[in-house]
């Protein structure tokens, strides 16, 4: 069998067309958000939530929880709500609030799938929660409905508040001057990428999630001038990303999530250069 | 018409208080500058009084059918705003997005008004190109651009000539003139720079660390500048 043939085949499969779905979805959704919390300088909140994301399922894991995501959503919201509500009257600083908080659920998570779990291959489900190696190819008809309506949800949140995240990304202070609610459109943003994280983690696991955040906007970010073209770019670059990580990975065999991750950088070491060689010229 | 009232107002960070007591109004038409040397409170008199912070003690009055939503606000430069990808129209136009409520979309007439003021400030050439790319001057009259999308009735401008060269804060000073004398727009601007303020400005609030002055710049150039020797 030369290579699309081999192609065809997998993708008569349902549990293939269901991972690339969801992995479209996921990663069109993680680089739209990406775009304004890196310009935020919010990646690292990204960071921090997807090991509280980690703890959240070494919790359902040891509950014995069918859907994990019910529980890993609602708690990725409210620690992004509360990290970013703390303001900068807090004693302890930002970045050192959120590294205390993303080692803690590390430790706290792989502590409670060791002590507590049922399971036979502790090292596979850990590594599977860390670098989502195969999870993304055993989902449920369930799990492909629920992550298929939250992206749609969150793509329309980003949509009706587009002009509302570029201003809060853009100058907080003025919107809030002139009589806007920029607090809450912050609160918004951070709910939206607690989601956002909770459905990555699935396609990518939890170490590699903001990896799909981050890297697709940066890409973005070197070449393209203006918010919208950036934006339309990041997503592009994500979903290229994501279907040809894949897709390699279901010919060859390699990991999912370390794939995707990969192509990502391959592209934004492609834009850096790229970028670098335009503005040379100008 | 009085727009803005200041009553007793203490200002301060962490239980200290740099500024205490202010007392002053701003009323329709008026050109206040606010000037002191730097770390007297200046800049967070400004933010208080666009209430991005809270004062300490006292009161502050929005009259005359003032509203936050009317406000235009050209705040100093962020480090944020350094590498942002943002076209100069997308940031003129954010500063329509009070008027919009829930509306998700900007309207013709919104759009209309964002090239009106592009084209006031004579930026109008540059309305597609990447704000990160331009000079200062520039960028300080997209800001403009994008505060005057806002202001209804009043400006407030935190040190818009900063780092400017001498032309550019030249051209700066003569636009604001112009705002306030022909448009009739109430402003209210923080600077360090005494003189462009005496010939500039209708009326004067000095902080100092010591003693502080409110009057008409007239005044101010005769009484207290001459006692302190600031000029």
């Amino acid at each position: 069998m030369n290579i699309f043939e081999k192609l065809a085949y997998y993708l008569q499969f349902p549990f293939v067309q269901y991972a690339l779905i969801v992995g479209v979805l996921t990663a069109l959704c993680a680089a739209l958000l990406g775009v304004p919390l890196v310009l935020k300088r919010y990646s690292f909140i990204g960071d921090g939530l997807s090991h509280v994301a980690f703890g959240g399922m070494a919790i359902a894991a040891v509950i014995n929880l069918t859907d994990n995501l019910y529980l890993i959503m609602p708690l990725t919201v409210v620690v992004a709500v509360f990290l970013l509500s703390r303001g900068s009257r807090a004693k302890i600083k930002g970045d050192a609030a959120i590294a205390m908080l993303s080692v803690g659920a590390l430790a706290f998570g792989y502590f409670l799938m060791n002590t507590f779990t049922v399971s036979s291959n502790i090292a596979g489900d850990v590594c599977t929660s860390l670098f989502g190696s195969t999870s993304i190819l055993t989902l449920t008809t369930g799990d492909i409905i629920l992550c298929s309506i939250m992206a749609v949800l969150v793509i329309a949140v980003y949509i009706v508040f587009y002009n509302k995240i570029f201003a809060v990304t853009f100058d907080a202070d003025f919107m809030q001057a002139t009589g806007m609610r920029s607090k809450a459109y912050e609160v918004l943003i951070a709910v939206v990428i607690a989601v956002v994280i909770s459905l990555a983690m699935r396609l990518v696991g939890s170490l590699l999630t903001s990896a799909l955040i981050v890297f697709p906007a940066l890409s973005a970010m070197r070449i393209f001038k203006s918010f919208r073209s950036a934006v339309i770019c990041s997503a592009a670059i994500s979903v290229f990303c994501a279907v040809f990580g894949m897709l390699v990975s279901i010919l060859w065999g390699t990991p999912v999530g370390a794939t995707i991750v990969m192509t990502d950088i391959a592209v934004f070491a492609l834009f850096y250069v790229g970028g670098m060689t335009i503005r040379r010229r100008v | 018409m009085t727009q803005l009232t200041v009553d007793g107002v203490s200002l301060g960070y962490d239980g200290n208080t740099i500024v205490r007591d202010l007392t002053f109004g701003v009323n329709n038409g008026d050109y206040l500058c606010i000037v002191g040397e730097n770390g007297t409170g200046k800049s967070t008199l400004l933010k208080t009084l666009l209430g991005l912070h809270k004062q300490t003690a006292g009161t502050i009055g929005l009259g005359g059918g003032s509203k936050r939503a009317g406000f235009g606000y050209l705040p100093q430069q962020k480090d944020i705003q350094k590498d942002f990808p943002a076209s100069v129209n997308e940031i003129v136009l954010s500063g329509c997005l009070s008027g919009c409520g829930l509306r998700p979309f900007y309207t013709k007439k919104e759009k209309a008004l964002a090239a009106e003021n592009l084209d006031k400030l004579g930026i109008a050439g540059l309305a597609d190109r990447c704000y990160r790319e331009l000079s200062g001057g520039q960028q300080q009259r997209v800001l403009l651009a994008r505060a005057l999308c806002a202001a209804k009735t009043m400006i407030f401008l935190d040190e818009p000539v900063a780092g400017l060269d001498p032309q550019a804060t030249k051209e700066m000073y003569d636009t604001i003139f112009a705002l306030n004398h022909d448009g009739g727009m109430t402003v209210v601007m923080v600077s360090h720079d005494i003189s462009a303020a005496v010939e500039y400005a209708s009326h004067i609030l000095h902080i100092g660390k010591t003693s502080c002055f409110f009057g008409s710049s007239a005044e101010y150039a005769r009484d207290f500048v001459r006692r302190e020797g600031a000029l």
